[in-house]
């Protein structure tokens, strides 16, 4: 019972920390509280509608939702480049920016489900999708694994991070014997996801553009490169704005991180674009369209040239150590990174997977008002979720939020 | 207790609750409204189609029936023939006697109650320049002038029912699946609208309704087969089921009937009498894109 007393004053404290803060705080959270009410109004439009006030199309029938649901898988999945060396390496430099990477898987994940569920055309039926009540399509179809990895994953982001701060909540050290094992699953999990999720479209012979050995691999290092660079500017903001000590080595060190991965990132672009273009067959026609546009339809060009000049010169700065360690460059760096595989994790790789279509037609898509406001609703979500996620765990680690600590108050009065 | 039973023991309590609710709220509130609400809330509990007992079908389209009436006030007929015995569906099609003029796709849409909003079409007629081949991406499948064009030559895709369809292999629920007549069919109600199959098609064979479908009453075919053109909802995938409410009564396809040209020839492949068995057997025929091995019960061939 003991248990459950301290359950209730950690969630009574918690919610007594993100209710509070700075006028800088409430302005943020306001701010993503009105944009989520924004993006829940145009959803409402959408279920009301149905999907065509999206400007998806028979012939391009996934866009900006599934496009945003694989970049932040990959978000998710970057988690473990920080347990990894924490939980099974000992590397203690990590211990402060793990919490904070799986709070950010966490909230990706739960982005990443809204974007699922916002793509469905019969979400009242989602039941069908629940193994037992459902008729679930395992093994066969790669959705079915993904439901399992995602929600697995998720359920892991969730209870070690809980473990560790709960212990710590009550001025306890957290047992290994515990946690580590979880970690070590998260390792291999984080993996799973994204390899998973890039199954989904690898399995398709239909779609040439997306049948290629190649998706999983690139998929993983353009997100361990993708989402350690969010985590380093969630870092340096958290840095700016609380008391937490996350020291620069704890950030250099993921900088490397993120520099290995958008080094293997480029070289597989390079072997992607050798195949597709030097011998092109009319399988390439995908990647034509992408990055010169075809039969007079470019509306990708604008995209794809601006996420490759961001990557390659991106990646550039960050191998030379003098400009990684310059925390300036590096923060700017990070940003270009994050911006240039999000375009191309997102409209870059779903899109020109549906044009041409299986009979050469060519229709372009472009996502309407209502689509962006549901995504920029999710995206809020996303950074609500986290800010909360994060102050709680940064007002335990920093032993603000203390069960005892309350206990002794009470006791002298 | 199994998911039958749960869900029939929760619909039963949900409906004395709501059956309460509305009563007591609204003196308006008609035996017809209470029926209505009951069926509403079977319909949106049941299992998958695939997965129902012969009886567990009947049920359902009389439910679906009495919706319709309680609806529109006027009846329409829908069966739930199972697949015959002995019996694989198999189509070709002549593109040397095609001359596009579309009267199987307007066929099509009046059968099988589509869109009228969208102008939903299942079957594609290409108009392609003679001595090139099949130049899909230089091909015209929107045309609107008069046809047949000097010069050019028509084909037409539809969904051809695969023997190895991908389609179903990627639907996470096992909304859609191939019958043992080879039928490809969807169980528009157990759709969650991922449209995953639409992406793992090669042949452009599925269609998504965007938004709800419409079909003035007068034109409604009434009728009806449950896994073939009773009326559907938005965000549910469909597709051709080469008329499933004609084929399994021994009719040709309606594109089949409404050919003028005889270009397209429909039957069972297990009976080697019939004219599609004449074709594979006297007629050089090949089909599209058998490289990704689907295996499509659809052939084209030529005089």
């Amino acid at each position: 019972m003991g248990r459950f007393k301290v359950l209730k004053s950690l969630v009574v404290d918690s919610l007594d920390t993100i209710t509070k803060g700075s006028i800088k705080y409430h302005i943020w959270m306001g701010v993503l509280t009105l944009v989520m009410l924004i993006g829940m109004y145009c959803y409402s439009i959408q279920l009301e509608e149905g999907l065509s006030v999206t400007g998806m199309t028979d012939r391009v029938s996934w866009g900006l939702y599934i496009s945003n649901f694989t970049f932040l898988v990959g978000v998710a999945a970057a988690a473990v480049m920080l347990v990894m060396p924490t939980y099974v390496l000992k590397d203690v430099d990590f211990k402060q920016a793990v919490l904070i990477g799986e709070g950010l898987a966490v909230a990706a994940l739960i982005m990443c489900l809204a974007f699922v569920v916002a793509d469905m055309g019969g979400p009242s039926v989602l039941w069908h999708m629940i193994p037992g009540i459902g008729v679930f399509n395992f093994p066969n179809s790669m959705l079915t694994w993904d439901v399992i990895v995602l929600n697995g994953y998720l359920f892991i982001n969730i209870s070690i991070p809980f473990y560790i701060l709960f212990r710590h909540y009550q001025g306890k050290e957290a047992k290994k014997s515990v946690y580590v094992p979880g970690a070590v699953l998260s390792v291999f999990w984080a993996v799973g996801i994204h390899l998973v999720t890039a199954f989904l479209y690898q399995g398709l012979q239909a779609r040439p553009f997306w049948n290629n050995a190649l998706l999983g691999p690139r998929f993983l290092a353009s997100a361990f490169a993708a989402g350690p660079a969010l985590i380093i500017l969630v870092l340096a903001i958290i840095r700016s704005f609380s008391a937490f000590n996350i020291p620069d080595k704890t950030i250099k060190k993921i900088a490397m991180i993120v520099t290995v991965a958008a080094q293997i990132n480029l070289i597989m672009l390079i072997s992607e674009l050798f195949k597709e273009f030097y011998a092109p067959t009319h399988h390439s026609e995908s990647a034509y369209y992408l990055f010169f546009g075809l039969h007079g339809k470019n509306a990708l060009l604008p995209w794809i040239w601006t996420a490759i000049p961001l990557n390659v010169i991106a990646t550039i700065i960050l191998t030379f150590n003098r400009f990684r360690n310059n925390l300036k460059v590096l923060y700017v760096c990070c940003f270009m990174l994050f911006v240039a595989i999000w375009i191309e994790k997102g409209f870059g790789l779903i899109v020109p997977g549906f044009i041409p279509g299986p009979y050469g037609k060519i229709v372009e898509y472009l996502p309407t008002g209502i689509e962006i406001g549901v995504t920029l609703g999710i995206w809020a979500l996303g950074a609500f979720v986290f800010t909360i996620l994060a102050k709680t765990a940064i007002g335990i680690e920093l032993g603000e939020l203390r069960y005892k600590k309350k206990e002794t108050i009470e006791d002298r009065h | 207790m199994d998911r039958r039973t749960a869900f029939k023991k929760l619909t039963a309590s949900l409906l004395i609750g709501a059956g309460a609710i509305s009563t007591s709220c609204s003196t308006l509130a008609s035996d017809d409204a209470k029926e209505k609400a009951q069926i509403d809330w079977e319909e949106q509990f049941k299992g998958n189609y695939k997965l129902m007992s012969d009886e567990e079908k009947q049920d359902t389209i009389n439910r679906l029936m009495r919706s319709y009436e309680l609806r529109t006030g006027k009846t329409i007929s829908m069966t739930a023939e199972n697949p015959a015995e002995d019996v694989l569906f198999g189509y070709a099609f002549n593109i040397s006697k095609c001359q596009g003029y579309m009267d199987c796709v307007s066929a099509c849409v009046k059968e099988n109650n589509q869109d009228r909003n969208s102008e939903m079409q299942y079957i594609r007629i290409h108009e392609m320049k003679d001595g090139e081949g099949f130049k899909f991406d230089k091909a015209d499948d929107n045309y609107y002038h008069e046809v047949p064009v000097e010069g050019h030559f028509y084909m037409g895709t539809q969904c051809f029912h695969c023997d190895n369809p991908p389609c179903v292999e990627v639907c996470p629920v096992q909304a859609t699946w191939k019958e043992d007549d080879g039928l490809v069919v969807v169980d528009y109600d157990w759709c969650v609208g991922c449209r995953y199959c639409m992406a793992a098609c090669p042949y452009d064979g599925r269609r998504f309704n965007w938004s709800k479908p419409e079909v003035p009453e007068s034109e409604v075919n009434k009728n009806q087969h449950y896994l073939g053109n009773r009326m559907r909802k938005k965000g549910v995938m469909e597709k051709c089921t080469f008329c499933v409410q004609r084929s399994r009564k021994g009719k040709n396809p309606a594109c089949v009937e409404a050919c003028p040209t005889g270009a397209r020839i429909f039957g069972n492949l297990l009976d080697p009498n019939s004219t599609i068995r004449w074709v594979l057997e006297n007629k050089k025929v090949f089909r599209l894109k058998e490289d990704l091995g689907t295996d499509p019960k659809f052939w084209y061939f030529m005089d």
